[in-house]
């Protein structure tokens, strides 16, 4: 048989993570153009579908954008997969409301991915709620093969019900690998001009009505489906015990009590009510192991089933077999778990700013004039933990320019500073608005913009300051220079963040001009979209005094050597190859202790000793 | 679910913790095992600790190893080996690297607690640790073989003494997975790591 679409050779099974799963899942459905902006643990989806052939993929600034450009593509006929992280899924939700009332040209899946635990999140909300409150079909897989087959099937019930479907994923099926059997690939489905049709697609009252009556009908429709569907698998075992159970937890509890009778739940909402009620008609004790929110436990409680839940099981954190062993120990189910390790903690190794990070300098600065920062999220976010500790706040995407905006605003106390300071990528996705109204209230405030070109902390997307995206150069390069004095700013200074004491001089600059002022501090990152090269330096023992300034930079190739000074202060050292000369540890040495090891040996041509 | 083997590597960023599980796991797919495995990317390139669950066996659910039941305990990195010693369970394995990796600090916060690096941190491992320790010296060796990116390879060959997993598999696996320029050399450096378990069983 002929293998359609440059699909390569079929492998048999193969190892996946999730997002690997459901980028394939997606192509085999026929999806045409994928959407997103980056945001962990979703990333890896748009990146690895664009690599497909005869699809179309990009990055669009910001969640909400990405979504009405989805849209877009859709009311032409396209196919379209939109993918976030769950906080991404605020920033989309106004087009969402009011696209569930429309309904869909082709298949539309919008893929979700919850972080229970936070282990890369300002939070852990549970996106569940969020299908619930726009009238969508969510599927939630418990590992690799469901991602990838409940994609493809998303993409069926999408058109079949007219709806957009999401797919709720989570950072355990997102990041972790199954054995996958892959399928073949559909041909993609493209649309050509848009389908017009006025009283669907113009959500003006009048027209609105009807469409909310159509989706309230769909809800009754997708709920007799979720009553049926196989996904939603009742296993009827155990007359003692029923266990109401989804996602990456339903495999916690088929481990743990292999011999319960279940409902393992793969479309939570419309919850399968029915199939609930026929477990509660079996078992004489029915309990629901779902992480995060009660989402289950009500939807079987509002329709009178009796069920048992969060008074066993956690509501904040990821589950994993000791959190729902333990649950299932205090329900009486299961024998005691072992307790959590108690023995002495170990050192601590948080995450922190590579070695020549270009972010470091413009914290130092920041440290030294001692201003209110603002922060926002990024890499950038990292500069809040010790040493540095000279980030002050940090909401969401774009928070850091509207917080300072309040404060400036709002304080009474003309000579203090207040400094927002902002990613690049952060500033396209929601820095532009806080920064209009900044200049439009005349807030007196400094905006510092880090440039480093990319979108570091997510892994090194382009964004449109870089002139690329995931299909290569598509567009012109977008100079941030240019956004701000568009928006009005009137002192904007740009500097190089690997020259201290220059960055610091415009930084007083800026922060000394009545009213709105930008520093835009710029230099690559030294990560992505290349390791920038070792060059490194050393800390000669003599004349090092030991004062720890080059220690305050927080830079991860210097440490504490163990040697001390004749007065007993400690010597710290530069790990060779880390270091990438940045020369700011240099820059800060007080005893001119610190120097270029390749320079060092051209000049004297001798060995040095590091 | 006693059919299903834990292993737990840990380390930290940039040192190659999730190439080694994806060795691993594409070792115990050929072996015909059904096979799970979770990390936590993210972080990971900034410094922080790595861990990573490989699972295996007949039919394996979680991807997640429960408390205290690890078959083997991978360290790339001594003091995380220490940090996660007591996740052996009885009769286990504790297989780590013996390179440090210093955090970087700012002037000693006094008394901040955890700040120090634990230098003996293998030995205290013993204490802690239901199962065998066995340091390996592999930047020593990979050093010997003429490249510091071998211990990876290294470490695997510890690992392999532990899983009931043929040579054949781990030679066929290796020689599909890594550069073929470096095939000799990687057999080479899993030869080595698999004779220092080896040797200390006596
Ligand atoms: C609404 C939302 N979308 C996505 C993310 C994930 N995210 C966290 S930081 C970040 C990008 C930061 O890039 P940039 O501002 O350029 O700073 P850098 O990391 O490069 O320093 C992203 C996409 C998020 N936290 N919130």
């Amino acid at each position: 048989m002929s293998v359609p679409n440059g699909q390569k050779e079929k492998p048999n099974k193969i190892l996946q993570f999730g997002n690997e799963a459901i980028a394939h899942g997606a192509r085999e459905a026929g999806c045409y153009f994928g959407v997103a902006y980056p945001g962990t643990p979703s990333t890896e989806i748009l990146q690895i579908f664009h690599t497909f052939p005869s699809v179309m993929a990009k990055w669009s600034p910001n969640e909400k954008v990405a979504v009405e450009v989805g849209i877009g593509a859709n009311l032409t006929g396209s196919r379209v997969l939109c993918t976030m992280k769950h906080v991404g899924l605020n920033v989309a939700m106004d087009p969402l409301m009011t696209f569930t009332y429309t309904g869909v040209v082709a298949g539309f899946v919008l893929v979700v991915a919850d972080d229970p635990g936070m282990h890369s999140s300002q939070n852990e909300q549970d996106s569940r709620m969020l299908a619930k409150f726009m009238k969508v079909p969510v599927l939630d897989p418990a590992n690799s093969q469901e991602a990838h087959d409940f994609t493809k099937m998303a993409f069926e019930f999408s058109e079949k019900y007219n709806t957009p479907v999401m797919m709720r994923e989570t950072t355990r099926i997102a990041h972790a690998r199954g054995i996958v059997q892959l399928g073949e690939w559909a041909e993609p489905v493209r649309g050509d001009n848009m389908k017009r049709d006025i009283q669907r697609f113009v959500m003006m009252p009048n027209f609105a009505r009807a469409r909310h009556t159509f989706a309230e009908e769909r809800t009754l429709k997708l709920l007799d489906f979720s009553n049926n569907w196989e996904g939603n698998e009742l296993n009827l075992q155990s007359k003692k015990i029923g266990i109401i159970t989804a996602g990456v937890a339903s495999n916690y509890v088929r481990e743990l009590l292999p011999d319960a009778s279940y409902l393992k739940v793969g479309m939570p909402w419309p919850f399968p009510v029915e199939k609930a009620r026929k477990l509660a008609e079996h078992c004489e004790r029915v309990l629901v192991v779902e992480e995060l929110e009660p989402f289950m436990e009500e939807e079987a409680l509002i329709a009178g089933i009796k069920v048992q839940g969060k008074e066993f099981f956690p509501r904040e954190g990821e589950l994993d077999l000791d959190t729902v062993g333990e649950g299932l120990h205090k329900a009486g189910l299961l024998d005691a778990v072992p307790p959590p390790n108690a023995n002495e903690p170990v050192l601590a190794r948080p995450p922190v700013l590579c070695a020549g990070c270009p972010h470091r300098g413009i914290y130092m600065a920041l440290k030294k004039i001692n201003a209110d920062v603002y922060g926002d999220i990024g890499c950038y976010t990292l500069a809040a933990l010790p040493p540095l500790e000279s980030v002050h706040t940090c909401f969401c995407m774009g928070a850091s320019i509207g917080n300072a905006v309040g404060a400036a605003l709002n304080e009474n106390n003309p000579k203090h500073h207040r400094v927002a300071i902002i990613g690049d990528s952060t500033f396209f996705h929601s820095g532009l608005t806080g920064l209009l109204d900044a200049v439009a209230s005349n807030a007196n405030m400094t905006v510092v913009i880090v440039d480093n070109s990319i979108t570091a902390m997510t892994g090194g997307q382009q964004h449109p300051g870089s002139g690329k995206d995931l299909m290569g150069e598509i567009g012109p390069k977008i100079p941030i220079e240019d956004v701000v004095t568009g928006l009005g700013v009137k002192h904007l200074i740009v500097t190089d963040t690997y020259e201290y004491d220059k960055t610091l001089e415009l930084l007083k600059e800026a922060v000394k001009h009545e009213g709105p002022s930008v520093l835009i501090a710029r230099r690559p990152c030294a990560l992505f979209p290349k390791k920038i090269g070792i060059d490194p330096y050393v800390i000669l023992d003599d004349p090092c005094s030991g004062c720890g300034n080059c220690l305050r930079i927080g830079c991860p190739a210097i440490s504490i050597s163990g040697r001390k000074t004749d007065r007993g202060m400690h010597i710290p050292e530069i790990t060779a190859d880390a270091c990438t000369g940045c020369t700011l540890c240099q820059q800060v040495c007080k005893d001119d202790a610190i120097f270029s090891i390749a320079e060092m040996k051209k000049s004297s041509g001798e060995e040095v000793e590091a | 679910m006693s059919d299903v083997v834990n292993v737990l590597i840990v380390g930290v960023g940039g040192q190659g913790v999730v190439l080694a599980s994806n060795i691993l796991c594409e070792v115990a797919l050929r072996a015909g095992y059904d096979v799970k495995k979770s990390e936590v990317h993210g972080m990971s390139q900034r410094g922080g600790v790595v861990t990573s669950h490989v699972r295996f066996g007949e039919k394996v659910y979680s991807p997640l190893i429960s408390r205290g039941q690890s078959d083997i305990l991978l360290g790339f990195e001594a003091a995380e080996a220490l940090r996660f010693a007591h996740e052996v369970k009885e009769g286990g394995l504790l297989l780590s690297s013996t390179q440090k990796i210093r955090p970087p600090r700012g002037p000693q916060k006094k008394k901040a607690k955890g700040l120090q690096y634990p230098e003996n941190a293998l030995d205290d491992a013993k204490k802690v640790c239901h199962g065998r320790v066995v340091p390996i010296e592999a930047e020593e060796i990979a050093n010997e073989l003429g490249n510091s990116r071998l211990t990876n390879t290294i470490l695997l060959g510890a690992v392999s003494t532990g899983l009931d997993i043929s040579d054949d598999i781990w030679t066929e696996t290796i020689k599909a997975m890594v550069p073929p320029k470096t095939i000799e050399l990687n057999l080479a450096a899993f030869a080595r790591g698999k004779a220092v378990v080896e040797g200390a069983e006596a």
